[in-house]
């Protein structure tokens, strides 16, 4: 493993598949501003900048470090609260701006969450300023999701994230992490003598094409295959469960595409939530606003659909969007053979697949025409961010003339699986759109369908009340009639105001 | 104590305010918290084995396999405690390590020290024990059910709530559940014990309570307090998690320490702090109201039961403090509130932030918008018709509101924030949203300042100065975020008359400040600072004394200010004169004291003046409801806050809105859950969801109320860490009155507590059932008039 850690050169081949950079900063480098306040991802104490080279440009995000293994950072520039003054100080006399607007704008109390912040609140800084992009409110709170403040109430902490670049004119700042050379050209360096060694003796193997990923599975049949981890590492870090060999398979090329040709939109199984939403920002603002609830911005940038799906859990969110398209999924096995399963066929049941031991899945695909369909997606939880679906809901209408042809109620949250609401669907199919005694039979059907649980997150009764309302809110915008949905974005002013509730023409457009 | 110096009571208003002292310490993560410390090589690691039972007998315990894993050094059970087993806080029943019994599932049976913690925690799992289980009480209706108690009942009285009763014209009886709140300070709990030469230790604790710490470490060793050491530089927060629960990793880690003869470390992972430390509690409120057509209230009869869980803790305090903010800022001339200690098989609750009151003041604020509902009124006009005024001063404990602000200051809010205005909108945009509503609800807090035990409300400091003119600063209270280091170094410097930069703060010590009482009952400033005031002011008086002598000047002729020493016509600067000072043998250092006046409470006939004075704020929320999922967003905050003079105008906006968000949490989205069996379900941040970034409204603005405090506090200031959490209750309040717009405002509906969207759900549920019947009642009695 040789990566650059803020300015040092790491090389170090000693540590087990699954140990985490949050503990190879505190306990190998002494570098304890990175802090644990959960080690489970969802607090954003010990989140890192990482960067990579992405078409010749150096590029920075945020991770959790505490569930992600530090070998994963092979080759790359990782970033700690320690570097940034360091690195800022050269210009500005101590602080990065990030580190200076904290401080102006009584960003820190009791300090601990606060390297955590600094590092989203940089990352967003470098982001901007070598794009060009205007820090607004929204991508502050946007790259501070996944960050838990207990004591501040976040006020100072947004005011601080919209003041950076005036802190950073004040103190002439000028140099970004991104444009300089000297970390480029260290980085570059890694790239051409680092491969070989990835899949040497190591117990954490990083393939970079589906060829290396085949082969190295098959040599070690029983390790476990890793790509963002932010699921998998809880094993590790909150069940102190040692893993063995690891697979990551987020360097697989085949596995990273992003590709519309011909009818069909193909996603690699490690295409992560954050290329998602960089993807449908423009083109499918329904799963963009979606994605805005999934999760934080941290976990984003290395959650994957395919985690997401071969997870199998049925509280997840990507496999009732896949349900509600028909995606078909591309899975390869080891020995080179591919088959192709619909994702209708995949779930077995709690937490089981049509997923063999030694296979994977390679990609998703979905017909663009069904992706032109009329969609929607409903997630409720209790936290707009970073929450985990009480019940989620993918729907899609397929129409001909004023007459339903198809439909899909994709469902998370609802059964030990993610499930469709088959005989609900049946009852509307071949009705007219706005047939209100087709749907009330729909949703009529939907009760005695499904029968969810209760758990801490919502009772049995709220979460079939819910799914019943989401269907009634998506045959009413099928119908034309806004009917307004909170997002992870914020709200905008003609939802606060009067007159937003009138018929519009989206439905119609949209069929 | 010594009174303020004339000359120095202009405060620090014109003052260029300090930053908080490790503002860029915490920026740069150079400040240091006890896991950020340096490792010893030989230092060892704890994990607990925890009960799987919430209350039964251990039958067996077999160990061996716990012993035998690899890096597993010691293994200690109750038996090998050296000292005494119990580390209550107050009272008794908290046992370091379960005995024959366990009483709450987490409950610590063993621990285990190891070369890591990760071999420490997975050794843990290999213990065999087998229990026989009892039966348990898992809710407080079962405690009250089965007259199960961690202490006796209280009840406060004034005029005859029966009697009263029974005349007013209306009446309200219900009851509601008000769940409990997790800490989740982001520092989780955390001790290290390193042994001394002489038997004792030296504790590096994240506690807001080290003399507490000191004196069950040494309980547990059975050594003196005074062979015990506890130092606490800063806590990642504490919210009243760190009270007394802290003490439990100190205790344990000694005993590691001592046996084995090395340092210990006894950090706790996230799950673990969640099940096994105590929280908020949660309170099953019973209350019958009566009031007048306009919405006065006669009478008020209250019943509180606090989950206080298996132990008492703190639980008296926290529920005595409920009680005595039952009323809010609401006169009630009748009233009867008693207050039960309800015994659970579940972890024992302690202190959180409010430390009861909030339980309090959210039933005062559930009753008045009900009333409101019921005579057809505004909410803000039920609360001002009800509010302490002239001639509606005395508490039903029999203590007097003096200070005659809160209506001023609701007055204010009013106007600053158009609510009139604002309201007649959201009513109109309901009229016309059908599937969104808002919801809108100005409320107050009067809260009392003081410890309700009073042997608490006293206060130490130590000031040296030394030869170059530098100071050092320690005091009995401990930095948890809150600013309080900042603030008593801007007390030092502004007393003495020098700059801010002379002054150093340092860890609090319990050798350097003994007995101290915990920073807690947002007292902190007010003991401390006048502790560290009256310090300054001896050694002030000394340099008096020994200028009016050396250069023959007269009393008054002698000044510090802005960093100058006057000396009648002449000036010196501060060091130099320290100097001259110190080679003519003045002594430079002491230690200072401060005891609250005027107070006292007496228990058995429940009235008295358990406050010095009241802190009082109020805010208005508004919010807008998804009615098809229950889903909302807060969309405006208007805060007026009331914090006397203030010390630091940005520390203590910074804790008033801190406050609001964590008591809008509590109310929102933070929901605690327990299974059947009484495990605890919310245990990780992926179940219990504190409120993030995108939840905190962007119009939030938040004044200073400008008044000095009457009492004589620290240069008139107000205690400002608990009182606005209980403004959150304001947004709880917006969201009842969205749901009550689904009715017409006919009825407010229940709403539970928190108000997660599936509870707002059901709430607006509820309203519609409602209107429902109504409309079907109206149409009966239509028919009927028509049949007649």
């Amino acid at each position: 493993m040789k990566f650059l850690l803020n300015d040092k050169l790491i090389d170090d081949n000693t540590l087990p598949s699954d140990f985490t950079a949050l503990r190879y900063l505190r306990e190998k480098r002494g570098l304890t501003g990175t802090k644990e306040g959960c080690a489970s991802g969802d607090c954003g104490a010990c989140t890192l900048l990482v960067g990579v080279i992405k078409e010749g440009e150096l590029h920075y995000s945020t991770f959790n470090s505490c569930i992600t293994p530090v070998q994963s950072l092979s080759g790359k520039h990782v970033v700690s609260v320690e570097y940034l003054s360091e690195f800022g100080g050269k210009a500005s006399g101590g602080l990065h701006p990030a580190q200076q607007a904290m401080v102006e704008h009584h960003g820190s109390q009791c300090g601990f969450c606060t390297p955590g912040f600094v590092l989203s609140l940089a990352g967003l800084f470098e982001n901007s300023q070598s794009s060009d992009k205007a820090i607004d409110r929204e991508s502050v709170c946007d790259a501070i999701s996944g960050n838990l403040c207990r004591c501040t109430g976040y006020r100072p902490i947004i005011d601080a994230g919209l003041d950076m670049v005036r802190t950073a004119k004040d103190a002439q700042f000028i140099e970004l992490m991104s444009k300089n050379d000297n970390i480029k050209s260290q980085l570059l360096a890694f790239k051409e003598v680092e491969k070989p060694a990835s899949l040497s003796n190591q117990s954490y193997l990083q393939p970079t094409t589906l060829t290396e990923l085949l082969q190295v599975k098959t040599a070690h049949a029983d390790a476990t295959m890793i790509a963002g981890g932010t699921d998998l590492m809880l094993e590790n870090t909150q069940r102190f469960h040692d893993f063995g060999t690891l697979i990551d398979v987020s360097h697989v090329v085949e596995l990273k595409q992003i590709q519309c040709s011909g009818t069909t939109l193909t996603l690699g199984a490690s295409v992560t939530y954050s290329e998602l939403e960089h993807f449908s920002k423009t083109r499918y603002p329904h799963i963009y606003n979606l994605l805005s609830r999934i999760a934080s911005r941290q976990i984003r940038n290395r959650g994957t659909i395919g985690g997401n799906v071969a997870n199998a859990s049925p509280i997840a969110d990507m496999p009732p969007l896949l349900l509600a398209f028909d995606a078909d999924m591309q899975l390869v096995k080891t020995d080179g053979s591919k088959r192709g399963v619909n994702i209708n066929d995949f779930y077995q049941g709690y937490k089981t697949t049509l997923l063999a031991k030694d296979e994977l899945i390679e990609s998703f695909s979905i017909d663009l025409i069904k992706l032109d369909a009329f969609h929607r997606f409903y997630k409720v939880s209790k936290r707009m961010e970073d929450d985990i679906s009480s019940v989620m809901l993918a729907v899609r209408f397929e129409l001909s003339d004023d007459k339903i042809r198809d439909v899909r109620f994709a469902f998370g949250g609802m059964a030990a699986t993610p499930i469709r609401a088959v005989t609900a669907e049946q009852s509307l199919v071949g009705k007219s759109i706005n047939d209100e005694q087709a749907l009330t039979q729909a949703i009529e059907n939907l009760r005695s369908e499904l029968t969810p649980l209760s758990d801490m997150r919502a009772s049995s009764r709220y979460r079939l009340d819910m799914a019943c309302n989401l269907i009634k809110k998506a045959w009413l915008e099928l119908n034309g009639t806004q009917v307004p949905t909170f997002s992870g974005h914020a709200l905008s002013e003609s939802m606060l105001s009067l007159g937003n509730e009138i018929t519009g023409q989206e439905g119609a457009t949209h069929a | 104590m010594r009174k303020l110096p004339n000359d120095l009571v202009t405060g620090f208003k014109n003052d260029k305010l300090p930053m908080h002292e490790s503002a860029v310490k915490h920026v740069t993560g150079q400040a240091i918290y006890i896991d950020d410390m340096p490792e010893w090589p030989n230092e060892l690691h704890v994990a607990t084995g925890k009960s799987t039972e919430a209350h039964a007998d251990i039958v067996s315990i077999n160990l061996d396999k716990v012993r035998a894993y690899p890096g597993v050094v010691d293994v200690i059970v109750q038996s090998d405690i050296p000292g005494e087993v119990d580390v209550s806080p107050v009272l008794s029943g908290d046992l370091l390590l379960a005995g024959d019994f366990v009483h709450f599932i987490g409950q610590s049976i063993f621990a285990v020290a190891a070369t890591s913690l990760r071999i420490a925690k997975q050794a843990v799992e290999l213990a065999e024990i087998v229990y026989k289980p009892r039966i348990s009480t898992l809710h407080p209706k079962e405690s009250l059910e089965r007259q199960e108690f961690v202490l006796p009942t209280h009840t406060i009285q004034c005029g005859d709530a029966k009697a009263a009763m029974e005349t007013a014209p209306h009446k309200i009886k219900s009851d509601i559940y008000i769940k409990g709140q997790e800490h989740f300070y982001l520092e989780g709990q955390i001790s290290v014990a390193v042994p001394n030469e002489d038997g004792g230790v030296l504790v590096y604790a994240s506690s807001q309570h080290p003399a507490e710490v000191q004196k069950l470490v040494a309980k547990v060793l059975g050594v003196s307090v005074a062979q015990v050491l506890v130092e606490v530089r800063r806590m990642g927060g504490g919210f009243g998690g760190k009270e007394s629960q802290a003490a439990v990793l100190g205790c344990m880690a000694a005993v590691l320490a001592i046996r084995n003869r090395c340092p210990v470390k006894y950090r706790m992972p996230r799950q673990d702090d969640m099940v096994q430390t105590g929280k908020r509690h949660d309170f099953w409120n019973s209350y019958e109201v009566g009031f007048s057509a306009e919405g006065e209230i006669i009478s008020a009869e209250y019943d509180m039961v606090g989950k206080c869980g298996c132990t008492a803790d703190l639980s008296d305090g926290v529920v005595d403090r409920a009680m005595f903010h039952a009323d809010n800022a609401y006169f009630l001339p009748n009233a009867r509130i008693s207050g039960y200690r309800g015994k659970t098989h579940t972890v024992s609750n302690t202190a959180f932030r409010g430390f009861g009151g909030p339980k309090g003041v959210l039933l005062a604020e559930a009753v008045i918008e009900e009333i409101a509902c019921t005579v057809g009124k505004d909410a803000l006009d039920v609360r001002k018709l009800n509010c302490y005024q002239e001639g509606k001063t005395k508490t039903p404990y029999g203590q007097d509101v003096e200070e005659n602000v809160l209506l001023t200051l609701i007055e204010e809010l009013e106007e600053s924030s158009d609510y009139r205005a604002r309201r007649e909108a959201i009513r109109e945009f309901n009229k016309q949203s059908p599937f969104l509503k808002k919801g809108l609800a100005l409320t107050p807090v009067k809260f009392g300042i003081s410890f309700t035990s009073k042997h608490l409300n006293q206060g130490g400091a130590l000031v040296h100065v030394y030869t170059d003119g530098s100071v050092h600063i320690s005091h009995g209270g401990t930095e948890m975020g809150q600013g309080l280091y900042t603030k008593v170094a801007q007390i030092v410097a502004k007393t003495f008359g020098i700059d801010y930069q002379r002054v150093n703060v340092s860890s609090t010590r319990t050798d350097k400040v003994p007995n101290a009482s915990p920073t807690a009952a947002s007292a902190g400033t007010d003991l401390n600072g006048m502790a560290a005031l009256d310090a300054v002011v001896t050694i002030k008086g000394r340099l008096q004394e020994f200028a009016m002598e050396h250069f023959s000047i007269a009393a008054d002729a002698f000044a510090i200010t802005d960093d100058q020493v006057v000396l009648g016509s002449e000036t010196m600067s501060f060091p130099e004169f320290i100097k001259l000072a110190y080679m003519n043998r003045v002594s430079l250092s002491s230690t200072g004291f401060y005891k609250t006046p005027k107070i006292g409470y007496d228990r058995k006939a429940a009235k008295g003046r358990p406050f010095l004075y009241f802190s009082n704020g109020a805010a208005v929320s508004e919010v807008i409801v998804d009615t098809f999922t229950g889903e909302y967003k807060v969309t405006q905050v208007d805060i007026l806050h009331d914090v006397g003079d203030s010390i630091n105008s940005d520390i203590d906006i910074g804790q008033i809105e801190g406050a609001f968000v964590q008591g809008m949490g509590w109310l929102t989205t933070e929901e605690l859950s327990w299974d059947e069996k009484g495990r605890i379900t919310t245990n990780s941040p992926a179940n219990y969801k504190i409120p993030t970034s995108a939840d905190v409204p962007e119009k939030f603005n938040v004044k200073l109320f400008d008044r000095a405090n009457s009492e004589e506090s620290v240069y008139r200031s107000k205690a400002v860490g608990e009182p606005p959490l209980m403004l959150g209750i304001s947004v709880w309040c917006a969201l009842k009155d969205a749901c009550a717009s689904v009715c017409d405002y006919q009825f407010s509906p229940p709403l539970a507590v928190p108000a997660t969207p599936e509870a707002v759900f059901y709430g607006m549920q509820a309203a519609e059932a409602f209107q429902l019947e109504n409309q079907s009642k109206q149409k009966a009695d239509k028919d009927q008039a028509a049949n007649l």
